[in-house]
């Protein structure tokens, strides 16, 4: 039996980014609120302490910050004649644990999506028509660019981002990216120092007539005070980003953005290592009443709130959806109901490996996101109309880690081990680069997420099965940019080119990218969407369901600005409009 | 004429506080003499007392002081809380412990007192018994405190210096009176009273409160009165972070005080002479210690607090110039590095970063080396460390967890 504790007015599940910030904006508006995250505490000089944060082997190979699968596994197939089967390792994406989330462990690309992106249903049917993407289940979000113009500054002004604008307030700057949508003021920090390899290939590609600029990085190329008051020190360029917890307080994270102010407030809490097992609806199914969660002796616990955000990872607000009754389950035999509708990973694959002779990359000088990249084959900058796909991928080139495990670039035909592999990885370390594609995934109809049959967890209830494959739209895009990254590899003069692109059939084993969306996807219309532009539930009008869930497709960039901007945009949401009348916000 | 000034000083002295509403007055009291920030333990309810304070005689808990009538004051008359603030005896003849800095409080003008009194009276009453008195024999008995206060206590109410400023005046009484601040930064003799050597700089609870007399580069000779005030209101300036025992003092006190109030503590501490010249030379820089401690820093020290050891401001406290690593006893750095350390949160300043643990990785005498550098290098000046002294810290810090 739940201990039933005092009542909260805000009750969030996992304080990750989106969990932060909820809380930072609602405990502004006076309320009392409560986050319950299933992992440990981490903080920067314990957690992340700079003697020992280098050790590759601890936190890349053997992932020491993530979520391990006996906490919480997954199973996955690749369409629906298959039996999924249980994920035995988190290796193709790594979800996060503990306070930070994956905050902790992303390189920080802080990216925008574009205008068009938003409307992707309305705008490619006006464009090309509706034939165009009858094999996609494309929908819009709901919400504009405009809209949220405001909450990506927020974002980017909380996480301290290096950049350069290349639109600003409708005027093309030169040196951004003029294919982005307006933004009201530059990025708050400039650029990263950009490596030799990055030089490079903006040379080459502004030669070839593209437009190359910096990428978006939350990793600062100065010291930064953040909006909140809270400073942060110069990225050192160490290149332990990916995976790890910054040591220097130089990359944007809840730890070193958010936390040490909301930590002091009187009207926040956090209960670490405690899990939220289910959302208890009241009896009508119209509102939550509060969750239970379990802490790690085994006891219960119900926590009573007005208001219950769902913040975990995307693939985790989903399946406690599924869990707790929120919203109706998506049945991909219709095509009807929500929750686990329009799944989408990200299409990677596509690169040009570029071995040299006699050149010095220096890849340890590195940083996550220090990356030049172009946008001319993304989204929809280029005319698809004689092409046979929609969407595309950022194209880039940088130095984001020159660590001794894993970064031993080899050209093809090396043998995998022995004296041969050995003189090899030596010649090639300073000798080689690569120009990858980011691209993007569009939603179908067979690609969901639902609760396996099988399969449970270790309080007997379902895992989230994954069903997914590349669609045939993806797989044609991936080869499109893979000719383009060719052209490119060949003007920056390699020795040796390898060109890759993605092929059929997911596999979970290689680490690919952590950047899964959808299944809560938010939208206009009740029929099509699990939330409303504010990122509430249709259903169950007091939860809110934060995150990249609420995608309805993914994009050839990351996803981590966008649903840093969703969170500061529903979190206004909250204090503006459901404070004042709480209930519905949109009218089914 | 002489005494006329005088007057006019004293008058400044007391009427400086009295002139917003009464509780506010009264809380801006406590704030001078930082009463929550030993009143409250940590995450506990402000001035329900609870904290235990390390003293070389034993452990010494603070009593609650809310207006709980069993467990807190809320039973005291005005005449018996002025006893116990300035004379040491609270009601019933019951002698306080000189932890509670009355020898420094006896200077608190009637005025002060009786502020500080309406606004104790209205904080919210929590019932929380605490047992104040943890000390070993002899030093239990209450009454043993009667012969100490007859050797060290002589209560004399402020008397301002003449000649001096008013500023000076306001900060001599604020830094000696309510401040307290000689409490950990003067020296004790063994019986744990003041040495004549006020500020100077004192070893307590396993750190070294710094000099902080017009000493330079020890104390705040070099430090402008802006700098001063600056470190006192926001924790920071570009001389260093405060950390250790200070963090609580800056969040609880010195950051809520005026900018009146603390320009003059910053214009009586640059005026009160300093313990000793600092050693004349610089060690050199191919010493043995000095290059294994360069070499150390090289590899575990830049990337935070730089090449020139200057930091990043409000992030990477500055090692060029710090203070606190030029103290006579390097017991605050020692134990900076063996325990880590986190700085002041403050409106200013709220990041409060954390230097993180190297007990692990460091060997007492690679602490012992590095120290040695960072003590001399940009121009910092101070005696080496030795590989006992970390040897002992790292004993006694065990001891402590």
């Amino acid at each position: 039996m739940a201990q039933l504790l005092p009542h909260k007015e805000v009750v969030i599940m996992g304080l990750g980014w989106t969990g932060s910030i909820l809380a930072q904006e609602l405990t502004e508006a006076g309320l009392q609120v409560v986050a319950i995250e299933r992992g440990p505490w981490r903080d920067t000089a314990s957690d992340f302490n700079i003697g020992y944060m280098p050790d590759e082997l601890r936190f890349a190979v053997r992932k020491d910050l993530f979520l391990q699968p006996a906490l919480e596994a997954m199973t996955m197939r690749n369409n629906i004649g298959q039996t999924a089967m249980p994920m035995r390792d988190y290796s193709s994406f790594l979800p996060g644990s503990g306070v930070g989330g994956a905050g902790v462990h992303w390189n920080g690309f802080n990216w925008r999506f574009f205008p068009n992106e938003f409307v992707a249903k309305t705008h490619l049917t006006k464009r090309y028509g509706a034939k165009k993407i009858a094999e996609l289940q494309m929908e819009d979000w709901g919400v504009t660019y405009d809209e949220l113009e405001q909450s990506y500054d927020k974002f980017e002004y909380v996480c301290g981002t290096s950049g350069k604008a290349g639109n600003l307030k409708g005027q093309i700057v030169e040196g951004g990216n003029p294919f982005e949508g307006q933004r009201s003021r530059e990025y708050p920090l400039p650029p990263l120092t950009m490596p030799y390899a990055s030089t490079m290939f903006a040379q080459a590609a502004k030669e070839m007539g593209l437009h190359p600029f910096p990428l978006p990085a939350s990793n600062m190329s100065r010291p930064y005070v953040n909006s909140l008051g809270i400073s942060m020190g110069q990225c050192t360029y160490c290149g332990y980003c990916e995976r790890f917890g910054c040591a220097n307080y130089s990359k944007a994270a809840p730890q070193t953005t958010i936390l040490p102010v909301l930590m002091k407030k009187s009207n926040f809490e956090v209960r670490t290592e405690c899990e939220v097992l289910k959302v208890n609806l009241r009896p009508d199914g119209k509102t939550a009443k509060s969750v239970t969660y379990m802490d790690t002796a085994g006891r219960e616990f119900e926590q009573p709130g007005d208001i219950i955000l769902l913040c975990g990872y995307g693939l985790m607000n989903v399946r406690m959806m599924l869990l707790s009754g929120i919203g109706h389950p998506y049945d991909p035999n219709t095509g009807k109901g929500q929750v686990g509708r329009n799944y989408c990973y990200q299409t990677q694959g596509s690169a040009a490996r570029l071995f040299y002779e006699g050149k010095h990359f220096n890849p340890f000088v590195a940083s996550g996101a220090l990356s030049s990249g172009l946008d001319d084959f993304n989204s929809d900058v280029f005319d698809h109309g004689p092409l046979d796909f929609v969407g595309g991928a950022n194209v880039s080139c940088g130095n984001s880690n020159g660590r001794p495990i894993g970064n031993r670039p080899t050209p093809p035909g090396t043998p995998r081990w022995g004296s041969v592999w050995k003189k090899a990885t030596a010649e090639t370390y300073q000798n080689a680069t690569a120009v990858g594609a980011q691209g993007s995934s569009y939603p179908t109809r067979g690609n969901y997420l639902d609760l396996d049959p099988t399969y449970k967890d270790r309080h007997g209830r379902p895992l989230l099965r994954i069903t997914f494959d590349f669609p045939d739209n993806d797989l044609r895009m991936s080869q499109y940019l893979s000719t383009q990254l060719a052209k490119i590899g060949k003007a920056m003069n390699p020795k040796q080119m390898v060109v890759s692109h993605a092929t059929k059939g997911w596999n979970s084993v290689p680490y690919q990218t952590t950047h899964n969306t959808g299944g809560a996807t938010m939208g206009a219309k009740p029929d099509t969407s699990a939330v409303n532009k504010f990122l509430q539930s249709w259903d169950v009008s007091n939860v809110f369901v934060l995150g990249a869930s609420a995608f309805q497709q993914n994009e050839g960039r990351n996803p981590t600005g966008t649903v840093g901007a969703l969170a500061f945009w529903a979190a206004e949401a909250i204090r503006d409009r459901y404070l004042k009348q709480p209930g519905p916000l949109v009218q089914a | 004429m002489k005494r006329y000034v005088l007057a006019l000083l004293l008058a400044t002295v007391a009427a400086a506080p009295a002139c917003a509403a009464d509780k506010s007055a009264g809380r801006y009291q406590a704030v001078l003499g930082d009463c929550e920030g030993c009143h409250t333990a940590p995450g506990g309810k402000p001035f329900a007392g609870g904290l235990v304070l390390e003293t070389p005689f034993g452990k010494i808990v603070s009593p609650n002081i809310t207006s709980d009538r069993d467990t807190g004051i809320g039973g005291w008359s005005e005449g018996d809380f002025r006893r116990a603030v300035r004379e040491g005896v609270s009601p019933g003849g019951k002698r306080l412990y000189p932890a509670m800095p009355y020898p420094a409080y006896a200077m608190m003008s009637d005025a002060d007192v009786a502020t500080l009194w309406t606004y104790m009276k209205t904080v919210a009453p929590v019932r929380q018994a605490v047992e104040s008195n943890l000390l070993p024999f002899p030093f239990k008995i209450r009454a043993v405190m009667a012969v100490w206060n007859w050797l060290n206590f002589k209560p004399a109410p402020f008397a301002p210096t003449a000649g001096k400023s008013a500023e000076w005046n306001r900060g001599a009484y604020l830094v000696t009176g309510p401040g307290h601040c000689g409490a950990c930064h003067t020296p004790k003799t063994l019986l744990g009273a003041d040495r004549a050597a006020a500020l100077t700089g004192a070893s307590l609870q396993g750190w070294f409160a710094p000099e902080i007399t017009s000493a330079e580069p020890r104390g705040v000779g070099g430090w402008s009165a802006q700098d001063t005030l600056t470190y006192l209101k926001t924790g920071w300036n570009s001389y260093g972070v405060a950390t250790g025992p200070m963090v609580e003092v800056v969040e609880h006190s010195t950051s809520q005080m005026s900018d009146a109030d603390l320009s003059s503590i910053a214009a009586y501490l640059k005026d009160v002479p300093a313990a000793e010249a600092a050693p004349a030379s610089v060690m050199a820089a191919n010493d043995p210690a000095m290059q294994a401690g360069a070499k150390l820093y090289q590899n575990n020290c830049v990337g935070c607090h730089g090449a020139d050891g200057r930091g990043e401001h409000l992030i990477f406290p500055p090692l060029a110039g710090n203070a606190v690593l030029m103290q006579v006893s390097a017991e605050s750095p020692i134990r900076i590095l063996l325990e880590g350390a986190q700085s002041v949160s403050t409106k200013a300043a709220p990041t409060s970063p954390s230097m993180p643990s190297f007990a692990w990785k460091f060997s007492d005498a690679e602490i012992a080396d590095l120290l040695t550098y960072v003590r001399n290098a940009w121009g910092n000046r101070a005696p080496a460390v030795d590989a006992d002294s970390v040897a002992k810290a790292r004993a006694s810090l065990k001891g402590r967890s």
